[in-house]
C-alpha cells in the first residue's frame, strides 16, 4: 500500500488515449497532474462533477441571512439612525451590502473548501512528483495495492506507451 | 442526416392565422365592450414593442457571435436570422400605429395646447415632426441592417465566398453600434415620453436589459417549438445549456438595473423623480412585486444549476415565466402612464393583444424558416458547433 508508479505523457492526446487503455485493462489511477485543464479528462477518468457549486451556493446563503440580519439588527435595534426620514427598517438600503456579503461569503467558501479538500494551502505538505507537470508533462499515479502485481502494472503502462515509469515509496 | 429544410404544415398556419383573428376579434371586442381606447392603444404599443424588441434581440445575438467570431451557436443561427425578419413588419405596424392615432391618444406631449414650462423646453426633442423623423431612421436603420445581414449570412452558405463571411462581420458590427444608440433612443422615445414629467438616465438600459431577457427566452422557445416537431436535432443540450446561461445571467443583469435605477429615486426622494415609483407602487402593488419575483427570483433559483440549464422540462418553462414577466415589466412601464392605476386591467384587450401579436411573430419567424436550409452547414465554424462541449 505505500508503493506507487508515476509514469507520464508528453501529449495531452496521448494522455487520454494512452489513460483509456490503462483504464481498461482494470489498473486504477488515482490522480493525473496536468499543466492545463485536459478537456474530456473528467469523463475518461470517471469523475463525479464537481461539488464545489454547492458549497459556494450555502456560503452565498449564509452570506446573504448574515449581512441582511446584522443589518436590520443594527439599524432597528441596537444603534437606530434617522438618515433622511427613511424608515429604520429600509429593505433597498440593506440590499447592497446583502449583496456583497453573499458574494464575499460565497467565495471564501469556495476558496477554503478547494483547499482543504485538495490538501492545499499553509501547512499542507504534497510530493512533487515531476517538476515539469507545470510546463509540459501530463503525469498521472497508479497506486499499488500488492507488490506482486507492479511488475505487470508497469508492463501494462509500457504498453500504452507511457513514459518515465518510475516505483516510488511513500514517504 | 438531420432534416434540414423546415416544412411550414398548413396545420401551423391555420392554428397562427387563427391566433391572428382571435387577437383582432378580442381587440375589436373589447374595444366596443367599454375599454377605453387608451387602454387599446396602451396594449398595441406594448405588445407591438415587445416583439419587435424580440425580433432585434434575435439579431442581437446574431450580431454579437459574429463579431466575436465564435461558432459554438451556428446550430442555432438561423433561428434567430429568421425571428429577426419580424423587424420590418413590427416596424411597420408601429409606424401605422403611431400614424393612426396612437401617438396623440398616448402621448401627453404631442398636446401642444396644453403644455406647460417643462414640456415646452423638451419640446426640441419632443416634437411630433423630430419623433416621426427618429422613428422613421430606427425603423429603416433596423429593418435594412437585418436584412442584410441575413442576405450575406444565406449567401455565404450557398456560394461560399470568403467575402459574405467579412461583409456580414462588418454589418454586424455596425449594427451593433447602431442599436446601442437607438435602442436607448427608441426607449426615451416610445416609453419614457410616456410619463414626459418623469425621466431617468439609466432608462434605456433598463428596457434593453428587460428586452435581452425577454428575446432570449423568445430564442429559447422557438428553438424548443422546433424541436418538438422534431427539427434541429443538431441543436443539443450542449447549445441550450449556453443559452440557458443567457436567459440566467441576463435576468441578473436585469435585476441590477431594476435596483439600480429604484435605489438611487428612492434614496435621492424628490418628488418629481419618485412619483414615478408612487404611482406604480400603490395603484399597481400586484404587479409591481410580482414583477421582481417572475424576472429575478425564478429564473436565478430556477436556473442555478447546471442541470436545470440543459433539461428543456426546466428551461422551457422558465422561460415562459421570464416572457410574461417581462410583459408584465413593460405593462408597468406604459399602463400608469397612459391608462392610470383606475382604468387598467387584465382583460380581453391585454390578452387578444399578445396572442395575436404571438400569431403574427410565429407566422412571420417560421415563414422564413421554411425559405432557407435549418442550418448553416457549409460554413466553416459549423463543425465547432457539431464539438461544442460545455463544461459549467
Amino acid at each position: 500500500m505505500n508503493k506507487y508508479i508515476t509514469a507520464y505523457y508528453n501529449d495531452e492526446e496521448d494522455l487520454l488515449k494512452g489513460l483509456r487503455e490503462i483504464l481498461k485493462k482494470g489498473v486504477k489511477v488515482a490522480d493525473v497532474l496536468s499543466p492545463f485543464p485536459v478537456h474530456g479528462l473528467d469523463t475518461v477518468l470517471g469523475l463525479r462533477r464537481s461539488r464545489l457549486t454547492r458549497v459556494a451556493f450555502w456560503g452565498g446563503a449564509v452570506g446573504a441571512i448574515l449581512g441582511f440580519g446584522f443589518q436590520a439588527w443594527v439599524f432597528t435595534k441596537a444603534y437606530p439612525l434617522n438618515f433622511g426620514g427613511k424608515p429604520f427598517f429600509a429593505v433597498p438600503a440593506f440590499i447592497p451590502v446583502t449583496f456583497e456579503m453573499a458574494v464575499l461569503f460565497a467565495a471564501f467558501s469556495m476558496v477554503f473548501a478547494y483547499l482543504i479538500h485538495n490538501n492545499l494551502g499553509p501547512g499542507s505538505r504534497n510530493v512533487i512528483h515531476d517538476e515539469r507537470i507545470t510546463d509540459d508533462r501530463f503525469l498521472f499515479v497508479v497506486p499499488i495495492e500488492d507488490e506482486q502485481q507492479a511488475g505487470a502494472i508497469e508492463e501494462t503502462l509500457k504498453a500504452a506507451g507511457a513514459l518515465g515509469i518510475t516505483l516510488k515509496t511513500k514517504e | 442526416m438531420d432534416k434540414l429544410t423546415f416544412v411550414l404544415k398548413k396545420k401551423t398556419v391555420t392554428v397562427l392565422l387563427v391566433m391572428i383573428a382571435v387577437g383582432l376579434l378580442a381587440i375589436v371586442i373589447g374595444y366596443f365592450t367599454g375599454t377605453g381606447g387608451n387602454r387599446v392603444a396602451a396594449n398595441l404599443l406594448l405588445n407591438n414593442y415587445y416583439f419587435l424588441s424580440m425580433a432585434l434581440i434575435a439579431l442581437f445575438f446574431v450580431a454579437v457571435h459574429t463579431v466575436a467570431q465564435s461558432g459554438w451557436q451556428m446550430t442555432v443561427q438561423r433561428v434567430g436570422e429568421a425571428m429577426s425578419a419580424f423587424i420590418p413588419v413590427g416596424g411597420l405596424l408601429l409606424i401605422l400605429f403611431f400614424l393612426l392615432g396612437g401617438l396623440h391618444t398616448l402621448y401627453p406631449w404631442t398636446h401642444e395646447e396644453h403644455l406647460d414650462e417643462i414640456l415646452i423646453k423638451k419640446q426640441p426633442y419632443l416634437n411630433v415632426p423630430f419623433f416621426y423623423i427618429r422613428l422613421v431612421v430606427y425603423l429603416g436603420a433596423w429593418s435594412l441592417l437585418a436584412h442584410y445581414i441575413r442576405k450575406s449570412s444565406l449567401a455565404f452558405d450557398s456560394l461560399g465566398q470568403m467575402s459574405y463571411f467579412s461583409r456580414m462581420r462588418t454589418l454586424s458590427a455596425i449594427f451593433l453600434v447602431v442599436y446601442a444608440l437607438t435602442s436607448v433612443m427608441s426607449a426615451w422615445d416610445w416609453l419614457m415620453s410616456l410619463d414626459p414629467h418623469w425621466f431617468s438616465t439609466l432608462y434605456g438600459w433598463y428596457v434593453f436589459s428587460s428586452m435581452l431577457a425577454g428575446g432570449f427566452a423568445a430564442l429559447i422557445l422557438v428553438i424548443f417549438v422546433l424541436k418538438r416537431m422534431g427539427y434541429l436535432e443538431l441543436v443539443n443540450d450542449e447549445h441550450m445549456h449556453d443559452l440557458g446561461k443567457y436567459l440566467f445571467g441576463f435576468s441578473i443583469f436585469w435585476a441590477y438595473l431594476w435596483f439600480s435605477q429604484y435605489m438611487l429615486i428612492w434614496y435621492a426622494n424628490m418628488p418629481e423623480e419618485t412619483i414615478y415609483f408612487i404611482e406604480r407602487h400603490n395603484h399597481f402593488s400586484g404587479v409591481f412585486y410580482v414583477n421582481l419575483i417572475l424576472n429575478f427570483v425564478v429564473p436565478f433559483l430556477l436556473l442555478m444549476t447546471r442541470d436545470s440549464k440543459r433539461v428543456f422540462g426546466i428551461l422551457a418553462p422558465v422561460s415562459m415565466i421570464v416572457i410574461v414577466g417581462h410583459w408584465l415589466d413593460l405593462y408597468m412601464m406604459i399602463m400608469p402612464g397612459t391608462v392610470g392605476g383606475e382604468h387598467a386591467g387584465f382583460g380581453l384587450v391585454e390578452i387578444g393583444a399578445f396572442v395575436g401579436f404571438l400569431g403574427l411573430f410565429g407566422l412571420v419567424t417560421f415563414w422564413m424558416l421554411a425559405k432557407t436550409p435549418l442550418a448553416p452547414v457549409n460554413h466553416p465554424y459549423f463543425k465547432e458547433s457539431m464539438d461544442y462541449h460545455t463544461n459549467y
